[in-house]
């Protein structure tokens, strides 16, 4: 024995009521994990395998199953909570860093939760979505600082200035950066499709644009990231814009690793590297040591495609966010993506993902104050992402400044996702984080797309209606508005800090 | 055949309708651009297609030959930083010396600088299949060589007697630096290490020294007959034991 811990308190239990089962042997197919097994006339349970990804639970006809979270308990104690004591022991088994899969388990406050929406009464009367029209559609990208007319040989008056490419979005909720390899083709094509129904645009990851994604590229937004896997001229000119990847929310300051065993043929192929092998992406871009080398890859990007494509640059959100975007917004760059500190991940160290940046809410709002005091806000759009959960996180965040958002985790989970944050295993029941043949079967894209777009399409309703009720016809009028929101127990420190003012103020 | 060849004079130009004009003239069917006058525009050759040849007279600015795909591009000067980067196929031949960062996560096609380079030379080259790059410097590399190589072949002939290049292949988890003569010990990073050229290593990279010489000038025989130091990854999962899961 290599150590005297033993093994660790199961962290969930799996029960079957042997009264309600059948034995049909679902939960068995379904469970990739190992859970259960038929021994002779029984069917036996592993519950030490168990990530509570609820595959079984959702498909036993006779809802025989059942989950209990942490049946052990530890002596309580408000220190040495059972996370942290299970991390030592962890460490002092292996000595090494410790990886989890998704966002942040912290338990500390989420500020959308704390600030409230406005709505019409008297003084102003709400509008009706029913009758009048909220506009939602928003172009991302530069507007000019001013315009320029000309009369033309007919007398008529048109536009002088030489406008930027923008990205024209129906909806103000995009799809973020997931690569293919952290999930599945089948992900992929199917958040794709919900792109195009739902006019909005999705983002590739660094993982190279899969052939089965070609006939969506119009929608995609290709990313180039510190490997630059998958990077050719080919690749930037298929996607509709391009995004450098400088940060991620989920791990501030550190870079991306794709390890040898999810490298399969195809990816493999997509990416541009040999099969099994490991895709290190390093922490900063090895041709970016500075912001005038961050103009310098911008540029690149925009001369290889002769200046036809938006140029994104995302960053995670760190103390000096404002700063670090106005530093991006002078670097030609079209749209600036904040990353909060809850943002997903397939995989980052805990102690990253749990201990640096700061939260979106904040982030976004000192960056458009930043950007609005230094007179460059029409420089370039702000696209928020990282624990964007629901309409209303839509809502607050462009009040706050944002431009659009990008969701990722709440997208997994209209597909399947039960955030069960065992991405990192490969092995997900639902075909999403997997490259296992049988298990991406699982998610069929026809299913699954419609899902991803139904959600979208929810919460763009959702985002009509609480519009309509503010009385607010247009996502411009929305942008920034801060007096449509009011912190509800925030402190003032940080009410200033989100320029919003106290419920009742 | 008539080759079709079209000068541009960069003097004064901007680097956006400098390229443009490369481009133009490339897409027109030119087999030959010289492009005179060249002082510090960046990008020449950013993105293009297709198999002519861009002749640069002068010194070309950052990002030579970035994203290229098929062309050759030829310095008759020195470039500044990162000329390859992440190039796809195609040469760049440098008749002088380079900035940093040259050849940065470039997977294919080949650079070949007759003087010497400044920092991370390769860094991050990588291969998959019949992509693989090449990098060959004339002279000396400085520190950071081969940085995360993750594949393709990277020759420093060191002719200046000058090299000077440490920590070299820091994080290489693919592909091979050959240095010609000894490196000592201390010169080399964590992941990477030193094995013997052998026989047939000499057979594979013969071709490419004689094309780099016969690109230079140069006589072949010395470098094909010279000791060579051969550096390769320790692993190629540098990382895998770094870290366990929660």
């Amino acid at each position: 024995m290599s150590n005297n811990l033993g093994s660790m308190p199961l962290r969930y239990r799996v029960t079957i009521d042997r009264e309600q089962c059948m034995e049909c042997e679902r939960c068995i197919e379904n469970c990739s994990y190992g859970v259960f097994r038929r021994d002779g006339d029984r069917i036996l349970i592993n519950s030490r395998k168990c990530t509570a990804c609820h595959r079984c639970l959702a498909y036993c006809p006779r809802d025989a199953i059942m989950l209990e979270e942490q049946p052990c308990d530890y002596r309580s104690h408000p220190v040495w909570t059972r996370a942290t004591r299970e991390a030592i022991y962890n460490q002092a088994r292996t000595g090494k860093i410790i990886l989890a899969g998704m966002g942040s388990v912290a338990n500390l406050p989420i500020i959308f939760d704390h600030l409230m929406l406005d709505a019409c009464q008297v003084t102003t009367p709400p509008t009706d979505p029913l009758r009048e029209p909220v506009e939602l559609r928003t172009y991302l990208g530069k507007k000019p600082s001013r315009l320029d007319l000309r009369r033309n040989p007919d007398g008529d008056i048109e536009l002088a200035t030489e406008l930027a490419p923008n990205l024209m979005v129906e909806t103000p909720v995009m799809l973020g950066h997931m690569s293919y390899g952290a999930i599945s083709l089948n992900a992929q094509i199917s958040m794709a499709r919900a792109a195009k129904e739902t006019g909005t645009f999705m983002g590739t990851g660094e993982g190279g644009l899969h052939a089965g994604l070609y006939p969506y590229q119009d929608r995609m937004i290709v990313q180039v990231a510190s490997g630059r896997f998958g990077v050719n001229i080919d690749y930037l000119e298929r996607g509709a814009a391009i995004e450098i990847k400088l940060g991620q929310g989920a791990k501030p300051g550190i870079g991306g690793h794709l390890t040898g065993e999810k490298v399969s043929k195809d990816v493999s192929r997509t990416r541009m590297i040999p099969q099994g092998s490991d895709a290190i992406s390093p922490a900063p871009h090895h041709d970016i040591y500075g912001i005038e080398d961050l103009s310098q890859l911008v540029r690149s990007i925009k001369e290889a495609t002769e200046w036809k494509k938006p140029v994104f640059a995302k960053i995670a959100a760190v103390n000096n966010t404002a700063e670090n975007v106005a530093a991006v917004a002078r670097s030609s760059v079209d749209a600036v993506v904040i990353d909060g500190f809850r943002g997903g991940t397939g995989a980052a160290p805990r102690v990253f993902r749990d201990h640096v940046g700061i939260p979106i809410e904040v982030a976004v709002a000192s960056a458009d104050r930043e950007l609005r005091k230094q007179g460059l806000r029409n420089e370039v759009s702000l696209i928020a992402c990282g624990s964007i959960r629901e309409s209303a996180d839509v809502v607050k965040a462009i009040a706050l400044g944002a431009d659009a958002v990008y969701i990722g985790t709440a997208a997994l989970a209209a597909m399947g996702c039960r955030v069960c944050g065992n991405c990192y295993q490969g092995l997900c029941p639902w075909g999403i984080a997997t490259q296992r043949p049988d298990l991406v079967e699982r998610l069929d894209p026809d299913v699954a797309s419609k899902q991803v777009a139904n959600l979208i399409h929810a919460w763009t309703l959702e985002i009509t209606e609480l519009m309509g009720a503010a009385g607010i016809n247009s996502i411009e009028s929305l942008r920034g508005n801060r007096d449509r929101l009011r912190g509800y127990m925030l402190d003032e420190g940080l009410l200033d800090v989100l320029d919003v003012k106290p419920v009742g103020a | 055949m008539m080759v079709k060849l079209v000068t541009i004079d960069a003097k004064g130009m901007h680097y956006t309708p400098l390229n443009q004009q490369v481009r133009r003239a490339v897409e027109d069917g030119a087999d030959e651009v010289v492009v005179q006058n060249v002082l510090g525009q960046r990008f020449i050759g950013d993105g293009l297609k297709g198999d002519a040849t861009i002749h640069v007279y002068g010194v070309p600015g950052g990002d030579l030959a970035m994203f290229m795909s098929g062309p050759t591009v030829i310095v008759h000067g020195n470039a500044e930083h990162a000329p390859g980067n992440t190039m796809d196929a195609g040469k760049v031949v440098i008749h002088g010396s380079a900035g940093d960062a040259v050849a940065h996560s470039m997977r294919g096609g080949k650079v070949f600088i007759r003087g010497n380079i400044g920092y991370r030379g390769g860094i991050h080259m990588k291969q998959y299949e019949a992509q693989r790059p090449i990098l060959v410097v004339g002279g000396s590399a400085q520190t950071f060589l081969g940085e995360y190589m993750a594949g393709g072949l990277l020759i420093v002939l060191d002719l200046d007697g000058a090299m000077k290049a440490r920590g070299i292949g820091s994080g290489i988890h693919g592909g091979e630096i050959i240095i010609r003569g000894d490196v000592d010990d201390a010169c080399l990073a964590a992941g990477a290490k030193k094995v013997p050229l052998t026989d047939e290593d000499r057979r594979r990279i013969a071709p490419v020294i004689r094309e780099f010489a016969g690109d230079f000038g140069l006589d072949p025989e010395p470098l094909l007959n010279a000791d060579y130091t051969r550096i390769v990854p320790a692993s190629a999962r540098p990382f895998a034991g770094k870290y366990t899961w929660e």
